[in-house]
């Protein structure tokens, strides 16, 4: 589709932007006592419907299904674009359907059902070894974790060869896409995937070896050098991110790893923050999802943190930004 | 070949009549058709907005009926309203159809950008509709091009 051909759909993510929660309203959330008082706020400013439980969970569930509506709305019969940012889902399920088919364990719903193939679809699969009914670039990275966790049933490995796999595949979908945005998103979200491994690596001690397994290569980092860096020290990794455009990943490192974390999510803020000055293209309505991701995850920290009365600096230490 | 030539003088000069109806409407079409989108898009959310995306529609619209203005001078001149057709050489004829470029192709490209940034300022509107004054200006802006166009195709026409 030509960029003009979303100027209706931006028009009316520009209004619906409106109801996006600020940091000021976040931090009216905040100031609530109870959890129920928050469930209650959440409610009052439309969160939910008439027939939602009053329960976090219900209530979150239900705004994610409200955007992925209104979004699949409004993109009709485009809806390839949002395809990357269902790969993370389907590549879970993939894991999921390995390890429950191989240890033949339950524990409930261990799937998703909002991506390409849902968990009932994924688990048959895998089941039958019918690797051939999965898109192209999921066929050969299947097979592998497979055999792999039959043999040794190690499920960090397993976990790993899938996971690198994703970022290949949302790597791959964003130098193909056309779109500017799914280039960052991919460009940002690889980068910020592989700092993160180098840093839990790090504290964790694991060998180059499973480093080169987990990462995937990116044009913002040389991940040979990240790998180098994670072996040498937290500090040879801070002194690396210095010097590129994660500098601040650095700051956060420094502070603490919930501030560390924190950073990782406001990169991808950081990334589309561009798009609420765009009034064309598809790029405004990945950044509404996106943005809108982002607000439910910051909404369950808080009820999560007054579900379990935690002092009011460690919630506030995990509140992500807001895109507006 | 020489009288035939003679002939054609109101045929190029109504050549020029037709594209600044033609090009100036096509430009403005699209203005008002692109912000369109956009307003609708804006009045789905909050109704209550109509008026003011609808203002922010309307501005590219001026080119056509500039476009319109232009040929109509240019048709009462050449006497096509009054039902005397005037006697005309190729050359007066293409006097008048250079005469009415300036707003027919100032009138498609202005037009066309006018109604890009119309949509930009609707969604200021959508996020702060009390900036409404500043949003408006935007657009205008580029309303001054249009008029420059205009103000020298009257003046050739009028002049012929």
């Amino acid at each position: 589709m030509s960029y003009v051909d979303y100027t209706y759909a931006v028009a009316r993510i520009r209004a619906m932007e409106m109801t996006l929660f600020s940091s000021a309203t976040i931090e009216q959330l905040m100031a609530m006592k109870t959890y129920e008082n928050c469930l209650q706020f959440l409610m009052e400013r439309g969160w939910g419907d008439n027939d939602t439980p009053m329960n976090a969970e219900a209530i979150l569930a239900k705004e994610n299904e409200k955007t992925w509506k209104t979004i699949r709305e409004l993109l009709k019969d485009d809806q390839q674009v949002l395809e990357v940012f269902t790969y993370q889902k389907l590549f879970h399920n993939l894991k999921s359907a390995i390890k429950e088919s191989i240890t033949s364990d339950s524990h409930g719903n261990i799937y998703f059902d909002d991506c390409a193939i849902d968990g009932k679809e994924m688990a048959r699969i895998v089941r039958e070894r019918e690797f051939e009914a999965l898109p192209e670039f999921m066929r050969e990275v299947a097979k592998e974790a497979y055999e792999t966790f039959l043999h040794t049933r190690d499920g960090q490995l397993c976990d790993i060869i899938v996971d690198q796999a994703t970022l290949r595949a949302i790597y791959e979908a964003g130098k193909n896409a056309s779109d500017p945005i799914i280039k960052d998103y991919a460009e940002s979200t690889v980068a910020v995937a592989n700092i993160k491994i180098a840093v839990r690596s790090q504290k964790t001690a694991k060998s180059l070896e499973f480093m080169k397994r987990a990462m995937a290569p990116c044009d913002s980092l040389s991940i040979d050098r990240l790998m180098m860096t994670a072996l040498s020290g937290v500090d040879a990794i801070c002194e690396y991110l210095a010097g590129t455009s994660y500098a601040e990943g650095a700051e956060a490192l420094k502070e603490s790893p919930s501030a560390f974390e924190r950073w990782c999510d406001n990169q991808l803020m950081e990334t589309i923050k561009p798009q609420k000055y765009n009034p064309f293209s598809v790029g405004p309505l990945v950044a509404y999802v996106l943005a809108r991701q982002n607000e439910i995850k910051t909404v369950r920290i808080i009820l999560t943190g007054k579900l379990n009365d935690l002092p009011e600096e460690q919630i506030r230490e995990r509140i992500r930004e807001m895109y507006v | 070949m020489g009288n035939f030539m003679d002939n054609m003088g109101i045929v190029f000069a109504l050549l020029g009549a037709a594209l600044a109806v033609i090009l100036s409407g096509m430009g403005s079409a699209y203005g008002v058709g692109v912000a369109g989108q956009a307003a609708a898009g804006v009045v789905t959310e909050d109704p209550s907005k109509f008026a003011k995306v609808l203002i922010l529609q309307l501005l590219p619209g001026t080119q056509g009926i500039y476009g319109l203005l232009v040929a109509f001078i240019a048709l009462s001149k050449m006497g096509l309203l009054g039902g005397g057709v005037q006697e005309m050489d190729a050359a007066t004829g293409l006097l008048y159809l250079a005469a009415c470029l300036p707003i027919a192709i100032v009138g498609l490209v202005s037009a066309r950008y006018q109604g890009r940034t119309s949509v930009a300022s609707i969604g200021i509107v959508a996020k702060k509709p009390e900036q409404f004054g500043k949003a408006m200006l935007f657009p205008a802006m580029v309303e001054t091009y249009a008029i420059l166009a205009l103000l020298v195709s009257i003046l050739a026409v009028s002049a012929l």
